[in-house]
Order: C-alpha cells, then sequence, then structure tokens
C-alpha cells in the first residue's frame, strides 16, 4: 500500500509543528524520517495516525483520501506504529497484549485466547521471532516487548509499519536485531516509515530520507551522504560530530570506588561489588543499557542511594555516609540524568535555578536574606558564558528549550569549586548544537585537571567522549578498556559478555 | 493533589476576581429564589411581570444592600460610630482569618496541603490564653510573652505534622485532619477540668485574660477591631519577605516546586518539612492569640470559630500570595461581617454566604470553569529559543 502525505500543516497556537509537509512511502521501502527533537517528526506521525487532526493537508492510501477521527481507523485502514514508549501491559501475556482491542471471540462471545495464540505463533514463525504467546509481557527482555509491539502491529494486518525512534532503548545487538527484522518486512513488501535522529540507523537501512527541520521538509538525502553530511541537513548548518580533545594527561587517580555494593528498596542487589578509579583530568564513561545500575551508582556517589556497601573516596575522603549536602560540599558536580526532574525547578527561573544548591550560603545568602543584587549579577555573567538562550534571567527554566536547560544546570554545576564532575547522560534529547556545547564544556573540565565520571548510553557519545569506558552490566562492571576498543567488542560486553 | 496545589499557587488573580464575582452571581439567584415575594410574584408573571421584576431586585439588591451596610459603610446609621463601625467589624473578622491564611500560604507554596489551620488556632489560643490567664506580669513583659506562647503554641503543633511526615511519611492531609480532632477535644476536656476552666463555674469557659496581656484596643471599647489588626499587617509583610526575599523560603518554595530537584541541590528535606510546618502553625497560633487576647478575651469551645476552613479559601482565593492574601482575608471579614445584617435587616439565610464562600472554593478549583463563563483564552506558555 503506497501512503502519501501531502501538504500537512499542524499548529499548536501560534507554534506550527508542520508546515506543509509532504511525504511519500511506497511499499518495499524504508523511508526514514530524520530530525532532531522537536523538529515535528512525532507530531507528523501522529496526524497521520490519527492521534491529532491536522490543520490543513490530506492524507492518501493508494491514492485514495482518507479521514482518520482516532487510532483505531488508521488501524483498520491498514496503518500499524510502534511507539517510543510500549503500549503494552505488562502483566498481560503475550497473547492477550497482542489481541488487546480487537479480541476474537468464539461462541457465547467468550474471549478466544486460542486464535490468538495461533496467530502469534504464525507471525512470529514467519519472522523468526520465537515468541512464546503465553509469556508475560514485563518478564520479557525489551527487544522482544518490541518485537511484541511488532507483532501487534501485522497481526492488524498493517500494510504501513511506522516506527517512532525506535532503538531509544535498544542494545547495539538489539537495534542490529530490529534493522534485520526491518529490512526482512520490507522484503515482504511493507511500507516503513522510520523516525530517528539517529545517523548510523539511517545509513544503514534508508532507501529514502526525508530530512524535517523546524516543522518543514528541507528536503531529501541521499541514503550514501555521510553523517555529517546528514546531521548538517538536520541542523541546518554545517556541524562537526567529532568530540574535538586532545590526549588526556592523567594525573593522580582522586576519586577511588571500592567494592561498591548496593540494595533496592525491596532488597535486591543493584549494585554488585563494583571497583574503579579515575585519575584528575581524565574522563571516565560508564557505558552500558539503561537500567543496568548506572542510575545507583550516580546515586551512590552523591549520597541518594539508601543501602550501600564498600568504599567511595574523593580526594582520600569516603563519601558514604555522607548526605547530599556535605558530598556537593565537598566539590562533587552533579549533572543528573532528568534535568527537568532532578536538576531543576521548572517553575523557578533561571537566576533561581543557578543558586538552587548554594541559595543558604555566601555570596548568595547574608543570614537569612537572599543577595538578589548579587545573584542577579551572577546569573548575567552565567548567560552570557554559558550562552543560554533566553529573554533573561527571569525567565522561568520551563519555558527554556532542553538544550538550554542543561547550559542552566551545567553552569551551576561548573560555577563552583569541583572536586570531581558526575554527569549522566548528560546530552540525552539534546539538538546537535547543544550536544558540541555540552561536549565542549565536559572535556574543557577535564583539562583543567578534574576527573570525571559520565554515563552514557549511546555508544558513539562513550567512545568519542570517554578516556577509558567502564561497561556496566546487571549492576557490575563487564570490564574497563580504553576508548579506542571496538564498537563490536563493547556491544557484546554490554550485553554481559567480559572482552 | 499535587497538581490541585500547584494550579491553586500559581494561577493568576484575574481568575480569583472572575470567581468571587461568579458566586456573588450565584449568590444573588439563590437569594431571589428563596424570597417569598420573588416565589409568590412568580406565580402571576403573565398579569404583572412589573411585580415580579420589581420584588427580583428588591430582593437581591436588599441583601446586598444590607451586606454592604454590615460589611463596609452603614451610611442609614444615624451617629458615626455607628457608620463606621461596620469596617471595624469586617477587620476584627478578617485578622485571624488573614492571619492562619498566610500560615496555608506557607504550607501551600512549599508543596503541602495544610488542613490544620483549626487545631493550630486552638494550640496557639491555649497557650497564649494560659499565659494570659495565669501568669501575672506588667503588660510590656506580659503581653509580649503571651503573644509569644501563641505563636510557639501553634508552631510546635504544626512542627509535629512535619516531623510525623519527615520521619514516617505520613500524609499532611490525614495528619492535620485528625489534629483538628485532637486540638478541638482536647481544648473540650481543659475547659472542664481546672486547668483552664474558671473556678466555680459550670460552663466550658476560662478566666478572662489579664488586661495586661490584650491587644491594644487603639478605636476604643466600643469597637472589637484591636491590635492584632497591626499584626497581621506584620505578619504579611513577614510571610512576604520569607517567601520572597529569604533563603528559607527559597528552599520551602523549591520544595513545593520540585523535591527531587530541591534533594539532589543537598536541601534537607525532612528539616524543611518541619520548617514549612512550624512557621504555618506559627501563624495560624498567632491567629489564635489575636481570638483569645483580643476579641473574645476568655478561651471558650467556640475560640477557633470557622476560621480554620475559612483561612483554607483564604489562602487559594489569595493565590498563597501573602497581600493576595491580606485581600481575601479581608473579603471572608466582610462576607461574615455583612452576613449578620443581611439576615436581621433582609430575612436572607446567612447560609447564602456560606454558599457564596463555597462557590468561591468551587470557581477558584475549576479554573477551565470560570475561564468559559467569561470567555477567557488560556493562558499560553511563552516559548522561548
Amino acid at each position: 500500500m503506497k501512503l502519501e502525505l501531502r501538504g500537512i500543516t499542524k499548529r499548536f497556537g501560534a507554534m506550527v509543528a508542520n508546515d506543509n509537509v509532504n511525504l511519500i512511502a511506497l511499499p518495499g521501502e524504508i523511508h526514514c524520517l530524520l530530525g532532531e527533537n522537536g523538529a515535528g517528526k512525532s507530531t507528523l506521525m501522529n496526524v497521520l495516525y490519527g492521534l491529532y487532526q491536522s490543520d490543513g493537508g490530506e492524507i492518501l492510501l493508494d491514492d485514495k483520501v482518507v479521514k482518520f477521527s482516532g487510532p483505531g481507523d488508521a488501524m483498520a485502514a491498514g496503518i500499524g506504529m510502534v511507539h517510543q514508549h510500549f503500549m503494552l501491559i505488562p502483566v498481560f501475556t503475550v497473547a492477550e497484549n497482542v489481541i488487546l482491542g480487537h479480541e476474537p471471540t468464539k461462541f457465547g462471545g467468550l474471549l478466544d485466547l486460542e486464535a490468538a495464540r495461533a496467530k502469534v505463533r504464525e507471525v512470529s514463525a514467519k519472522f523468526g521471532f520465537e515468541i512464546d504467546p503465553d509469556a508475560i509481557v514485563g518478564d520479557l527482555p525489551v527487544g522482544v516487548q518490541q518485537r511484541v509491539e511488532i507483532i501487534k502491529a501485522l497481526i492488524g494486518d498493517a500494510k504501513v509499519l511506522i516506527f517512532d525512534e525506535p532503538t531509544a532503548v535498544l542494545t547495539p545487538q538489539e537495534t542490529d536485531e530490529l534493522m534485520a527484522i526491518m529490512k526482512q518486512l520490507r522484503a515482504a513488501g511493507t511500507a516503513i516509515v522510520f523516525i530517528t535522529h539517529k545517523l548510523r540507523e539511517v545509513q544503514e537501512v534508508a532507501d529514502k530520507i526525508t530530512v524535517i527541520r523546524l516543522g518543514k521538509v528541507v528536503g531529501e538525502a541521499d541514503p550514501k551522504s555521510t553523517a555529517n553530511e546528514l546531521a548538517s541537513m538536520m541542523v541546518g548548518r554545517a556541524v562537526d560530530l567529532d568530540v574535538e580533545k586532545a590526549p588526556a594527561k592523567p594525573g593522580q587517580p582522586t576519586f577511588k570506588v571500592e567494592g561498591l555494593s548496593a540494595w533496592s528498596h525491596a532488597g535486591t542487589k543493584v549494585l554488585d561489588d563494583i571497583s574503579f578509579e579515575i585519575h584528575e583530568g581524565e574522563i571516565l564513561v560508564i557505558a552500558g543499557v539503561q537500567g543496568n545500575g548506572q542510575t545507583e551508582l550516580t546515586e551512590a556517589i552523591i549520597g541518594m542511594h539508601g543501602k550501600t556497601a564498600g568504599s567511595i573516596q574523593l580526594d582520600g575522603r569516603e563519601l558514604i555516609g555522607k548526605n547530599v549536602k556535605q558530598v556537593l560540599d565537598l566539590g562533587v558536580g552533579f549533572v543528573p540524568e532528568d534535568r527537568t526532574e532532578d536538576g531543576l525547578v521548572a517553575e523557578f527561573t533561571i537566576a533561581e535555578n543557578l543558586m538552587l544548591d548554594r541559595s543558604d550560603r555566601k555570596p548568595f545568602a547574608k543570614g537569612l536574606n537572599i543577595q538578589i543584587e548579587f545573584l542577579k549579577k551572577f546569573a548575567s555573567e552565567k548567560l552570557k558564558q554559558f550562552d543560554i538562550r533566553a529573554q533573561g534571567i527571569e525567565s522561568k527554566a520551563s519555558q527554556l528549550s532542553g538544550g538550554n536547560q542543561q547550559k542552566v544546570v551545567l553552569a551551576r554545576e561548573l560555577s563552583r569549586e569541583l572536586r570531581l564532575l558526575v554527569a549522566s547522560q548528560p546530552t540525552r534529547g539534546l539538538d546537535v548544537g547543544s550536544i558540541e556545547f555540552v561536549h565542549e564544556q565536559i572535556v574543557a573540565t577535564r583539562d583543567s585537571g578534574i576527573p570525571v565520571l559520565i554515563v552514557a548510553t549511546e555508544l558513539d557519545e562513550a567512545t568519542q567522549l570517554g578516556d577509558r569506558i567502564a561497561v556496566m552490566y546487571k549492576g557490575m562492571i563487564v570490564g574497563i578498556v580504553p576508548s579506542s576498543t571496538p564498537r563490536a567488542t563493547l556491544g557484546q560486553m554490554m550485553a554481559g559478555i567480559s572482552a | 493533589m499535587k497538581r490541585v496545589l500547584k494550579e491553586f499557587t500559581t494561577g493568576n488573580a484575574l481568575l480569583s476576581v472572575l470567581a468571587v464575582l461568579a458566586s456573588f452571581i450565584v449568590g444573588g439567584i439563590l437569594i431571589a429564589i428563596s424570597s417569598p415575594e420573588v416565589q409568590t410574584t412568580v406565580t402571576y408573571i403573565g398579569a404583572r411581570p412589573a411585580d415580579f421584576f420589581q420584588a427580583l431586585w428588591n430582593s437581591v439588591f436588599g441583601a446586598y444592600d444590607a451586606m454592604f451596610r454590615g460589611a463596609v459603610f452603614n451610611y442609614k446609621a444615624h451617629d458615626g460610630v455607628q457608620m463606621i463601625k461596620p469596617i471595624t467589624e469586617t477587620l476584627a473578622y478578617a485578622t485571624p482569618i488573614t492571619m492562619a491564611g498566610l500560615g496555608l500560604a506557607v504550607a501551600f507554596r512549599s508543596g503541602l496541603f495544610n488542613i490544620g489551620g483549626t487545631g493550630q488556632i486552638i494550640f496557639g489560643a491555649m497557650f497564649a490564653g494560659w499565659v494570659a490567664i495565669y501568669v501575672d506580669l506588667p503588660f510590656y513583659l506580659h503581653f509580649p510573652m503571651a503573644v509569644l506562647a501563641g505563636v510557639i503554641g501553634g508552631g510546635l503543633f504544626g512542627a509535629l505534622v512535619g516531623f510525623l511526615k519527615a520521619t514516617t511519611g505520613a500524609n499532611e492531609v490525614i495528619v492535620t485532619i485528625m489534629f483538628n480532632y485532637i486540638a478541638v477535644l482536647l481544648l473540650s476536656y481543659l475547659l472542664k477540668t481546672p486547668v483552664l476552666q474558671a473556678p466555680g463555674s459550670i460552663n466550658p469557659v476560662s478566666l478572662p485574660v489579664h488586661d495586661s496581656a490584650k491587644y491594644w484596643f487603639f478605636m476604643g471599647d466600643q469597637f472589637r477591631v484591636h491590635g492584632g489588626l497591626i499584626a497581621m499587617l506584620i505578619a504579611v509583610v513577614f510571610t512576604w519577605w520569607l517567601l520572597n526575599r529569604s533563603t528559607l523560603g527559597f528552599r520551602f518554595r523549591a520544595l513545593g516546586h520540585n523535591p527531587n530537584a530541591a534533594k539532589v541541590a543537598g536541601i534537607n528535606i525532612g528539616l524543611t518539612y518541619v520548617l514549612v510546618m512550624g512557621i504555618s502553625g506559627a501563624l495560624a497560633g498567632l491567629a489564635g492569640t489575636s481570638q483569645v487576647l483580643g476579641t473574645e478575651k476568655f478561651l471558650t469551645l467556640g475560640v477557633a470559630a470557622s476560621f480554620g476552613f475559612d483561612a483554607i479559601t483564604v489562602a487559594l482565593l489569595g493565590r498563597s500570595n501573602p497581600w493576595g492574601v491580606l485581600v481575601a482575608g479581608i473579603l471572608f471579614g466582610g462576607l461574615r461581617a455583612g452576613a449578620v445584617t443581611m439576615q436581621a435587616n433582609q430575612n436572607v439565610p446567612i447560609d447564602i454566604v456560606l454558599v457564596v464562600q463555597s462557590m468561591i472554593v468551587l470557581f477558584i478549583a475549576a479554573p477551565p470553569l470560570v475561564r468559559a463563563i467569561f470567555r477567557l483564552k488560556e493562558s499560553k506558555r511563552e516559548v522561548t529559543a
């Protein structure tokens, strides 16, 4: 089935999320929709899927105009969507999840689970998925859960499949497997729209590339383009994706973690006997698939994790047993992975956010009085120094783009006297320009002789930014290797196989 | 719950004004419906419509006119004292309501839903009352000591809630509601035992407070407004300073808006809970002192009246902004003072005022409703860069 979007326009108030967008997806073709976060990719797909009504333009299936008033219509017309965040019910089995919404019934209106199982087996066999229809979805690995989503779409008889940022939660191996599945589907004649901002994936599978920027199609790209060419098109100016940094000049190992273990509230071990050290002027990247103990490790370092054992030493001083304030006061800078949740107070102004961790001391406070004048001066300086694009220091954090929010967090953390910088996924969800800036700041911090710990889930970031890479899997460190280690090896380590 | 609180503390002032306006309109409709004249004339509206509209106007205008004369200025009175008495009555009622409202505003801005105004007012009144009745000192020591005792009483009772939340994770809404019962029943018990009951009395009433511990009745004894009014204004300025200019208030607001970020920034969450509730309770305790050392002059079961709950509405109506709370507090004082005249002069049930107050809460709690009524557009978020 041929899908065509013609002149789609979608506005939210004064903001134009999609401006006259055209796109054609043909059967047996993978069409990549490439654009930065916030470029309007997801809006476009939500229009297509019937979740939003467009303000202009039309959708055509096999050259016939169709109108979708909801996802139900879209599904009935043969459009399937694999969502970024899975729409699955974890306590249901695979078969139950797959039939949800169009349950087959037998005599008397009873649920016909046997028919559902058979369907799952059929699709699963066709594409070599090896999925047990009776497995509980919550127990399955993320990559397999995604296949359940794909099966769900295929059982609905989808002729057009939309993949919305499908690789964000996958290991490199799982990503490779997904790419293989997409190629298989292509061979079977499905039209695929693949939404992503990851250039490597685009280069691997795309037959056609449409680049979208600020809601507008900026053009089609040749699938053989280089990563830098694609990125430049996506951002609208020349970019250099490589992190520029001189070789590290490591000094003393001032940050040492020894035999660190931690337990969750429920009592399960989330960190298992972790040991590593970081030298002054060195970046150590903790690589691994999300959810393998990285969050707990950073929490343990800054004193937010409850049950811990072992030792974390900075400049010879023990951090375990200290509270967050004491740890920060010893010179630990912390960039949390979720900046809106843990890094900023959205309703506070930029200035207020900049003094969040030092509101109780000089020069920000004198006695109980906030030093407004000093704060204004300080905030204006940081605004300039960190190139925070905002109307002024009184702009609220919630009004800033992700990149500018992260700059506020960095400005706050880097303007203290640091002895260690811990940054968790510091470029998550940022646009290319901001990523460059954040990377520069981190490298500059390293070059000033501070040990830096970065948590990264994307291999490219790990290898480019890190001087050494420690790979985590299930709460353990699989190995610590130089950043020149081949991707394949790192990928295996992320799956728990030590090098 | 958190989202509701956020809506209350960040919504704009215009919505508050419109909510009040809408409530008065609903109140007017109810006054008309409940008026016997309107009910009679409507039966022959076809024959003599003028009668009906005359009755309608008389009932609604008459009621609100009476309210104005009871709350602001009685232009029908014969002497000056009686003419300005209404506004002083309004201020007398507004004093404790605003003080307690400020306390609740501090808690709301910090993300804590303090429903314990009543209990904290009672504790303030009990502490202040005890010092004012049983301690004998010259006024320059006695009065400050009594007020301080009340502030400490309310503060401790509030801080205890914060302590329970910090150590056990107890929900402050439930704890404060239960603490209201504890305070009411404890007061009731103490007023029947020699601890507070007036010797020889069979009623649950204390001895009157010593003159040396009373607020200053600066307009003389024929008016009920007293020095608590000055204390209230000081409290407004203090609360403004606390929330907007002090490091403590900065941490309170950080906690209120985003406890996670506050924690990551090294703010001691547990201690902050205790401080927030302590200050919130202290301001409610101040309201208690205004009652026992001012308006009432002795302790009774009704010392907190309905001020604890009025204060919640006032804090919400004032968007938890100290100046907004002041305006809302005076409005509520006026509603209370005016209701009495309205009932006496126009036979309008005092409950109409309660309905108006409740409608205000309802309209504030449902901004989309107010927007729909007044055809306002939803305020859009400004996006930069």
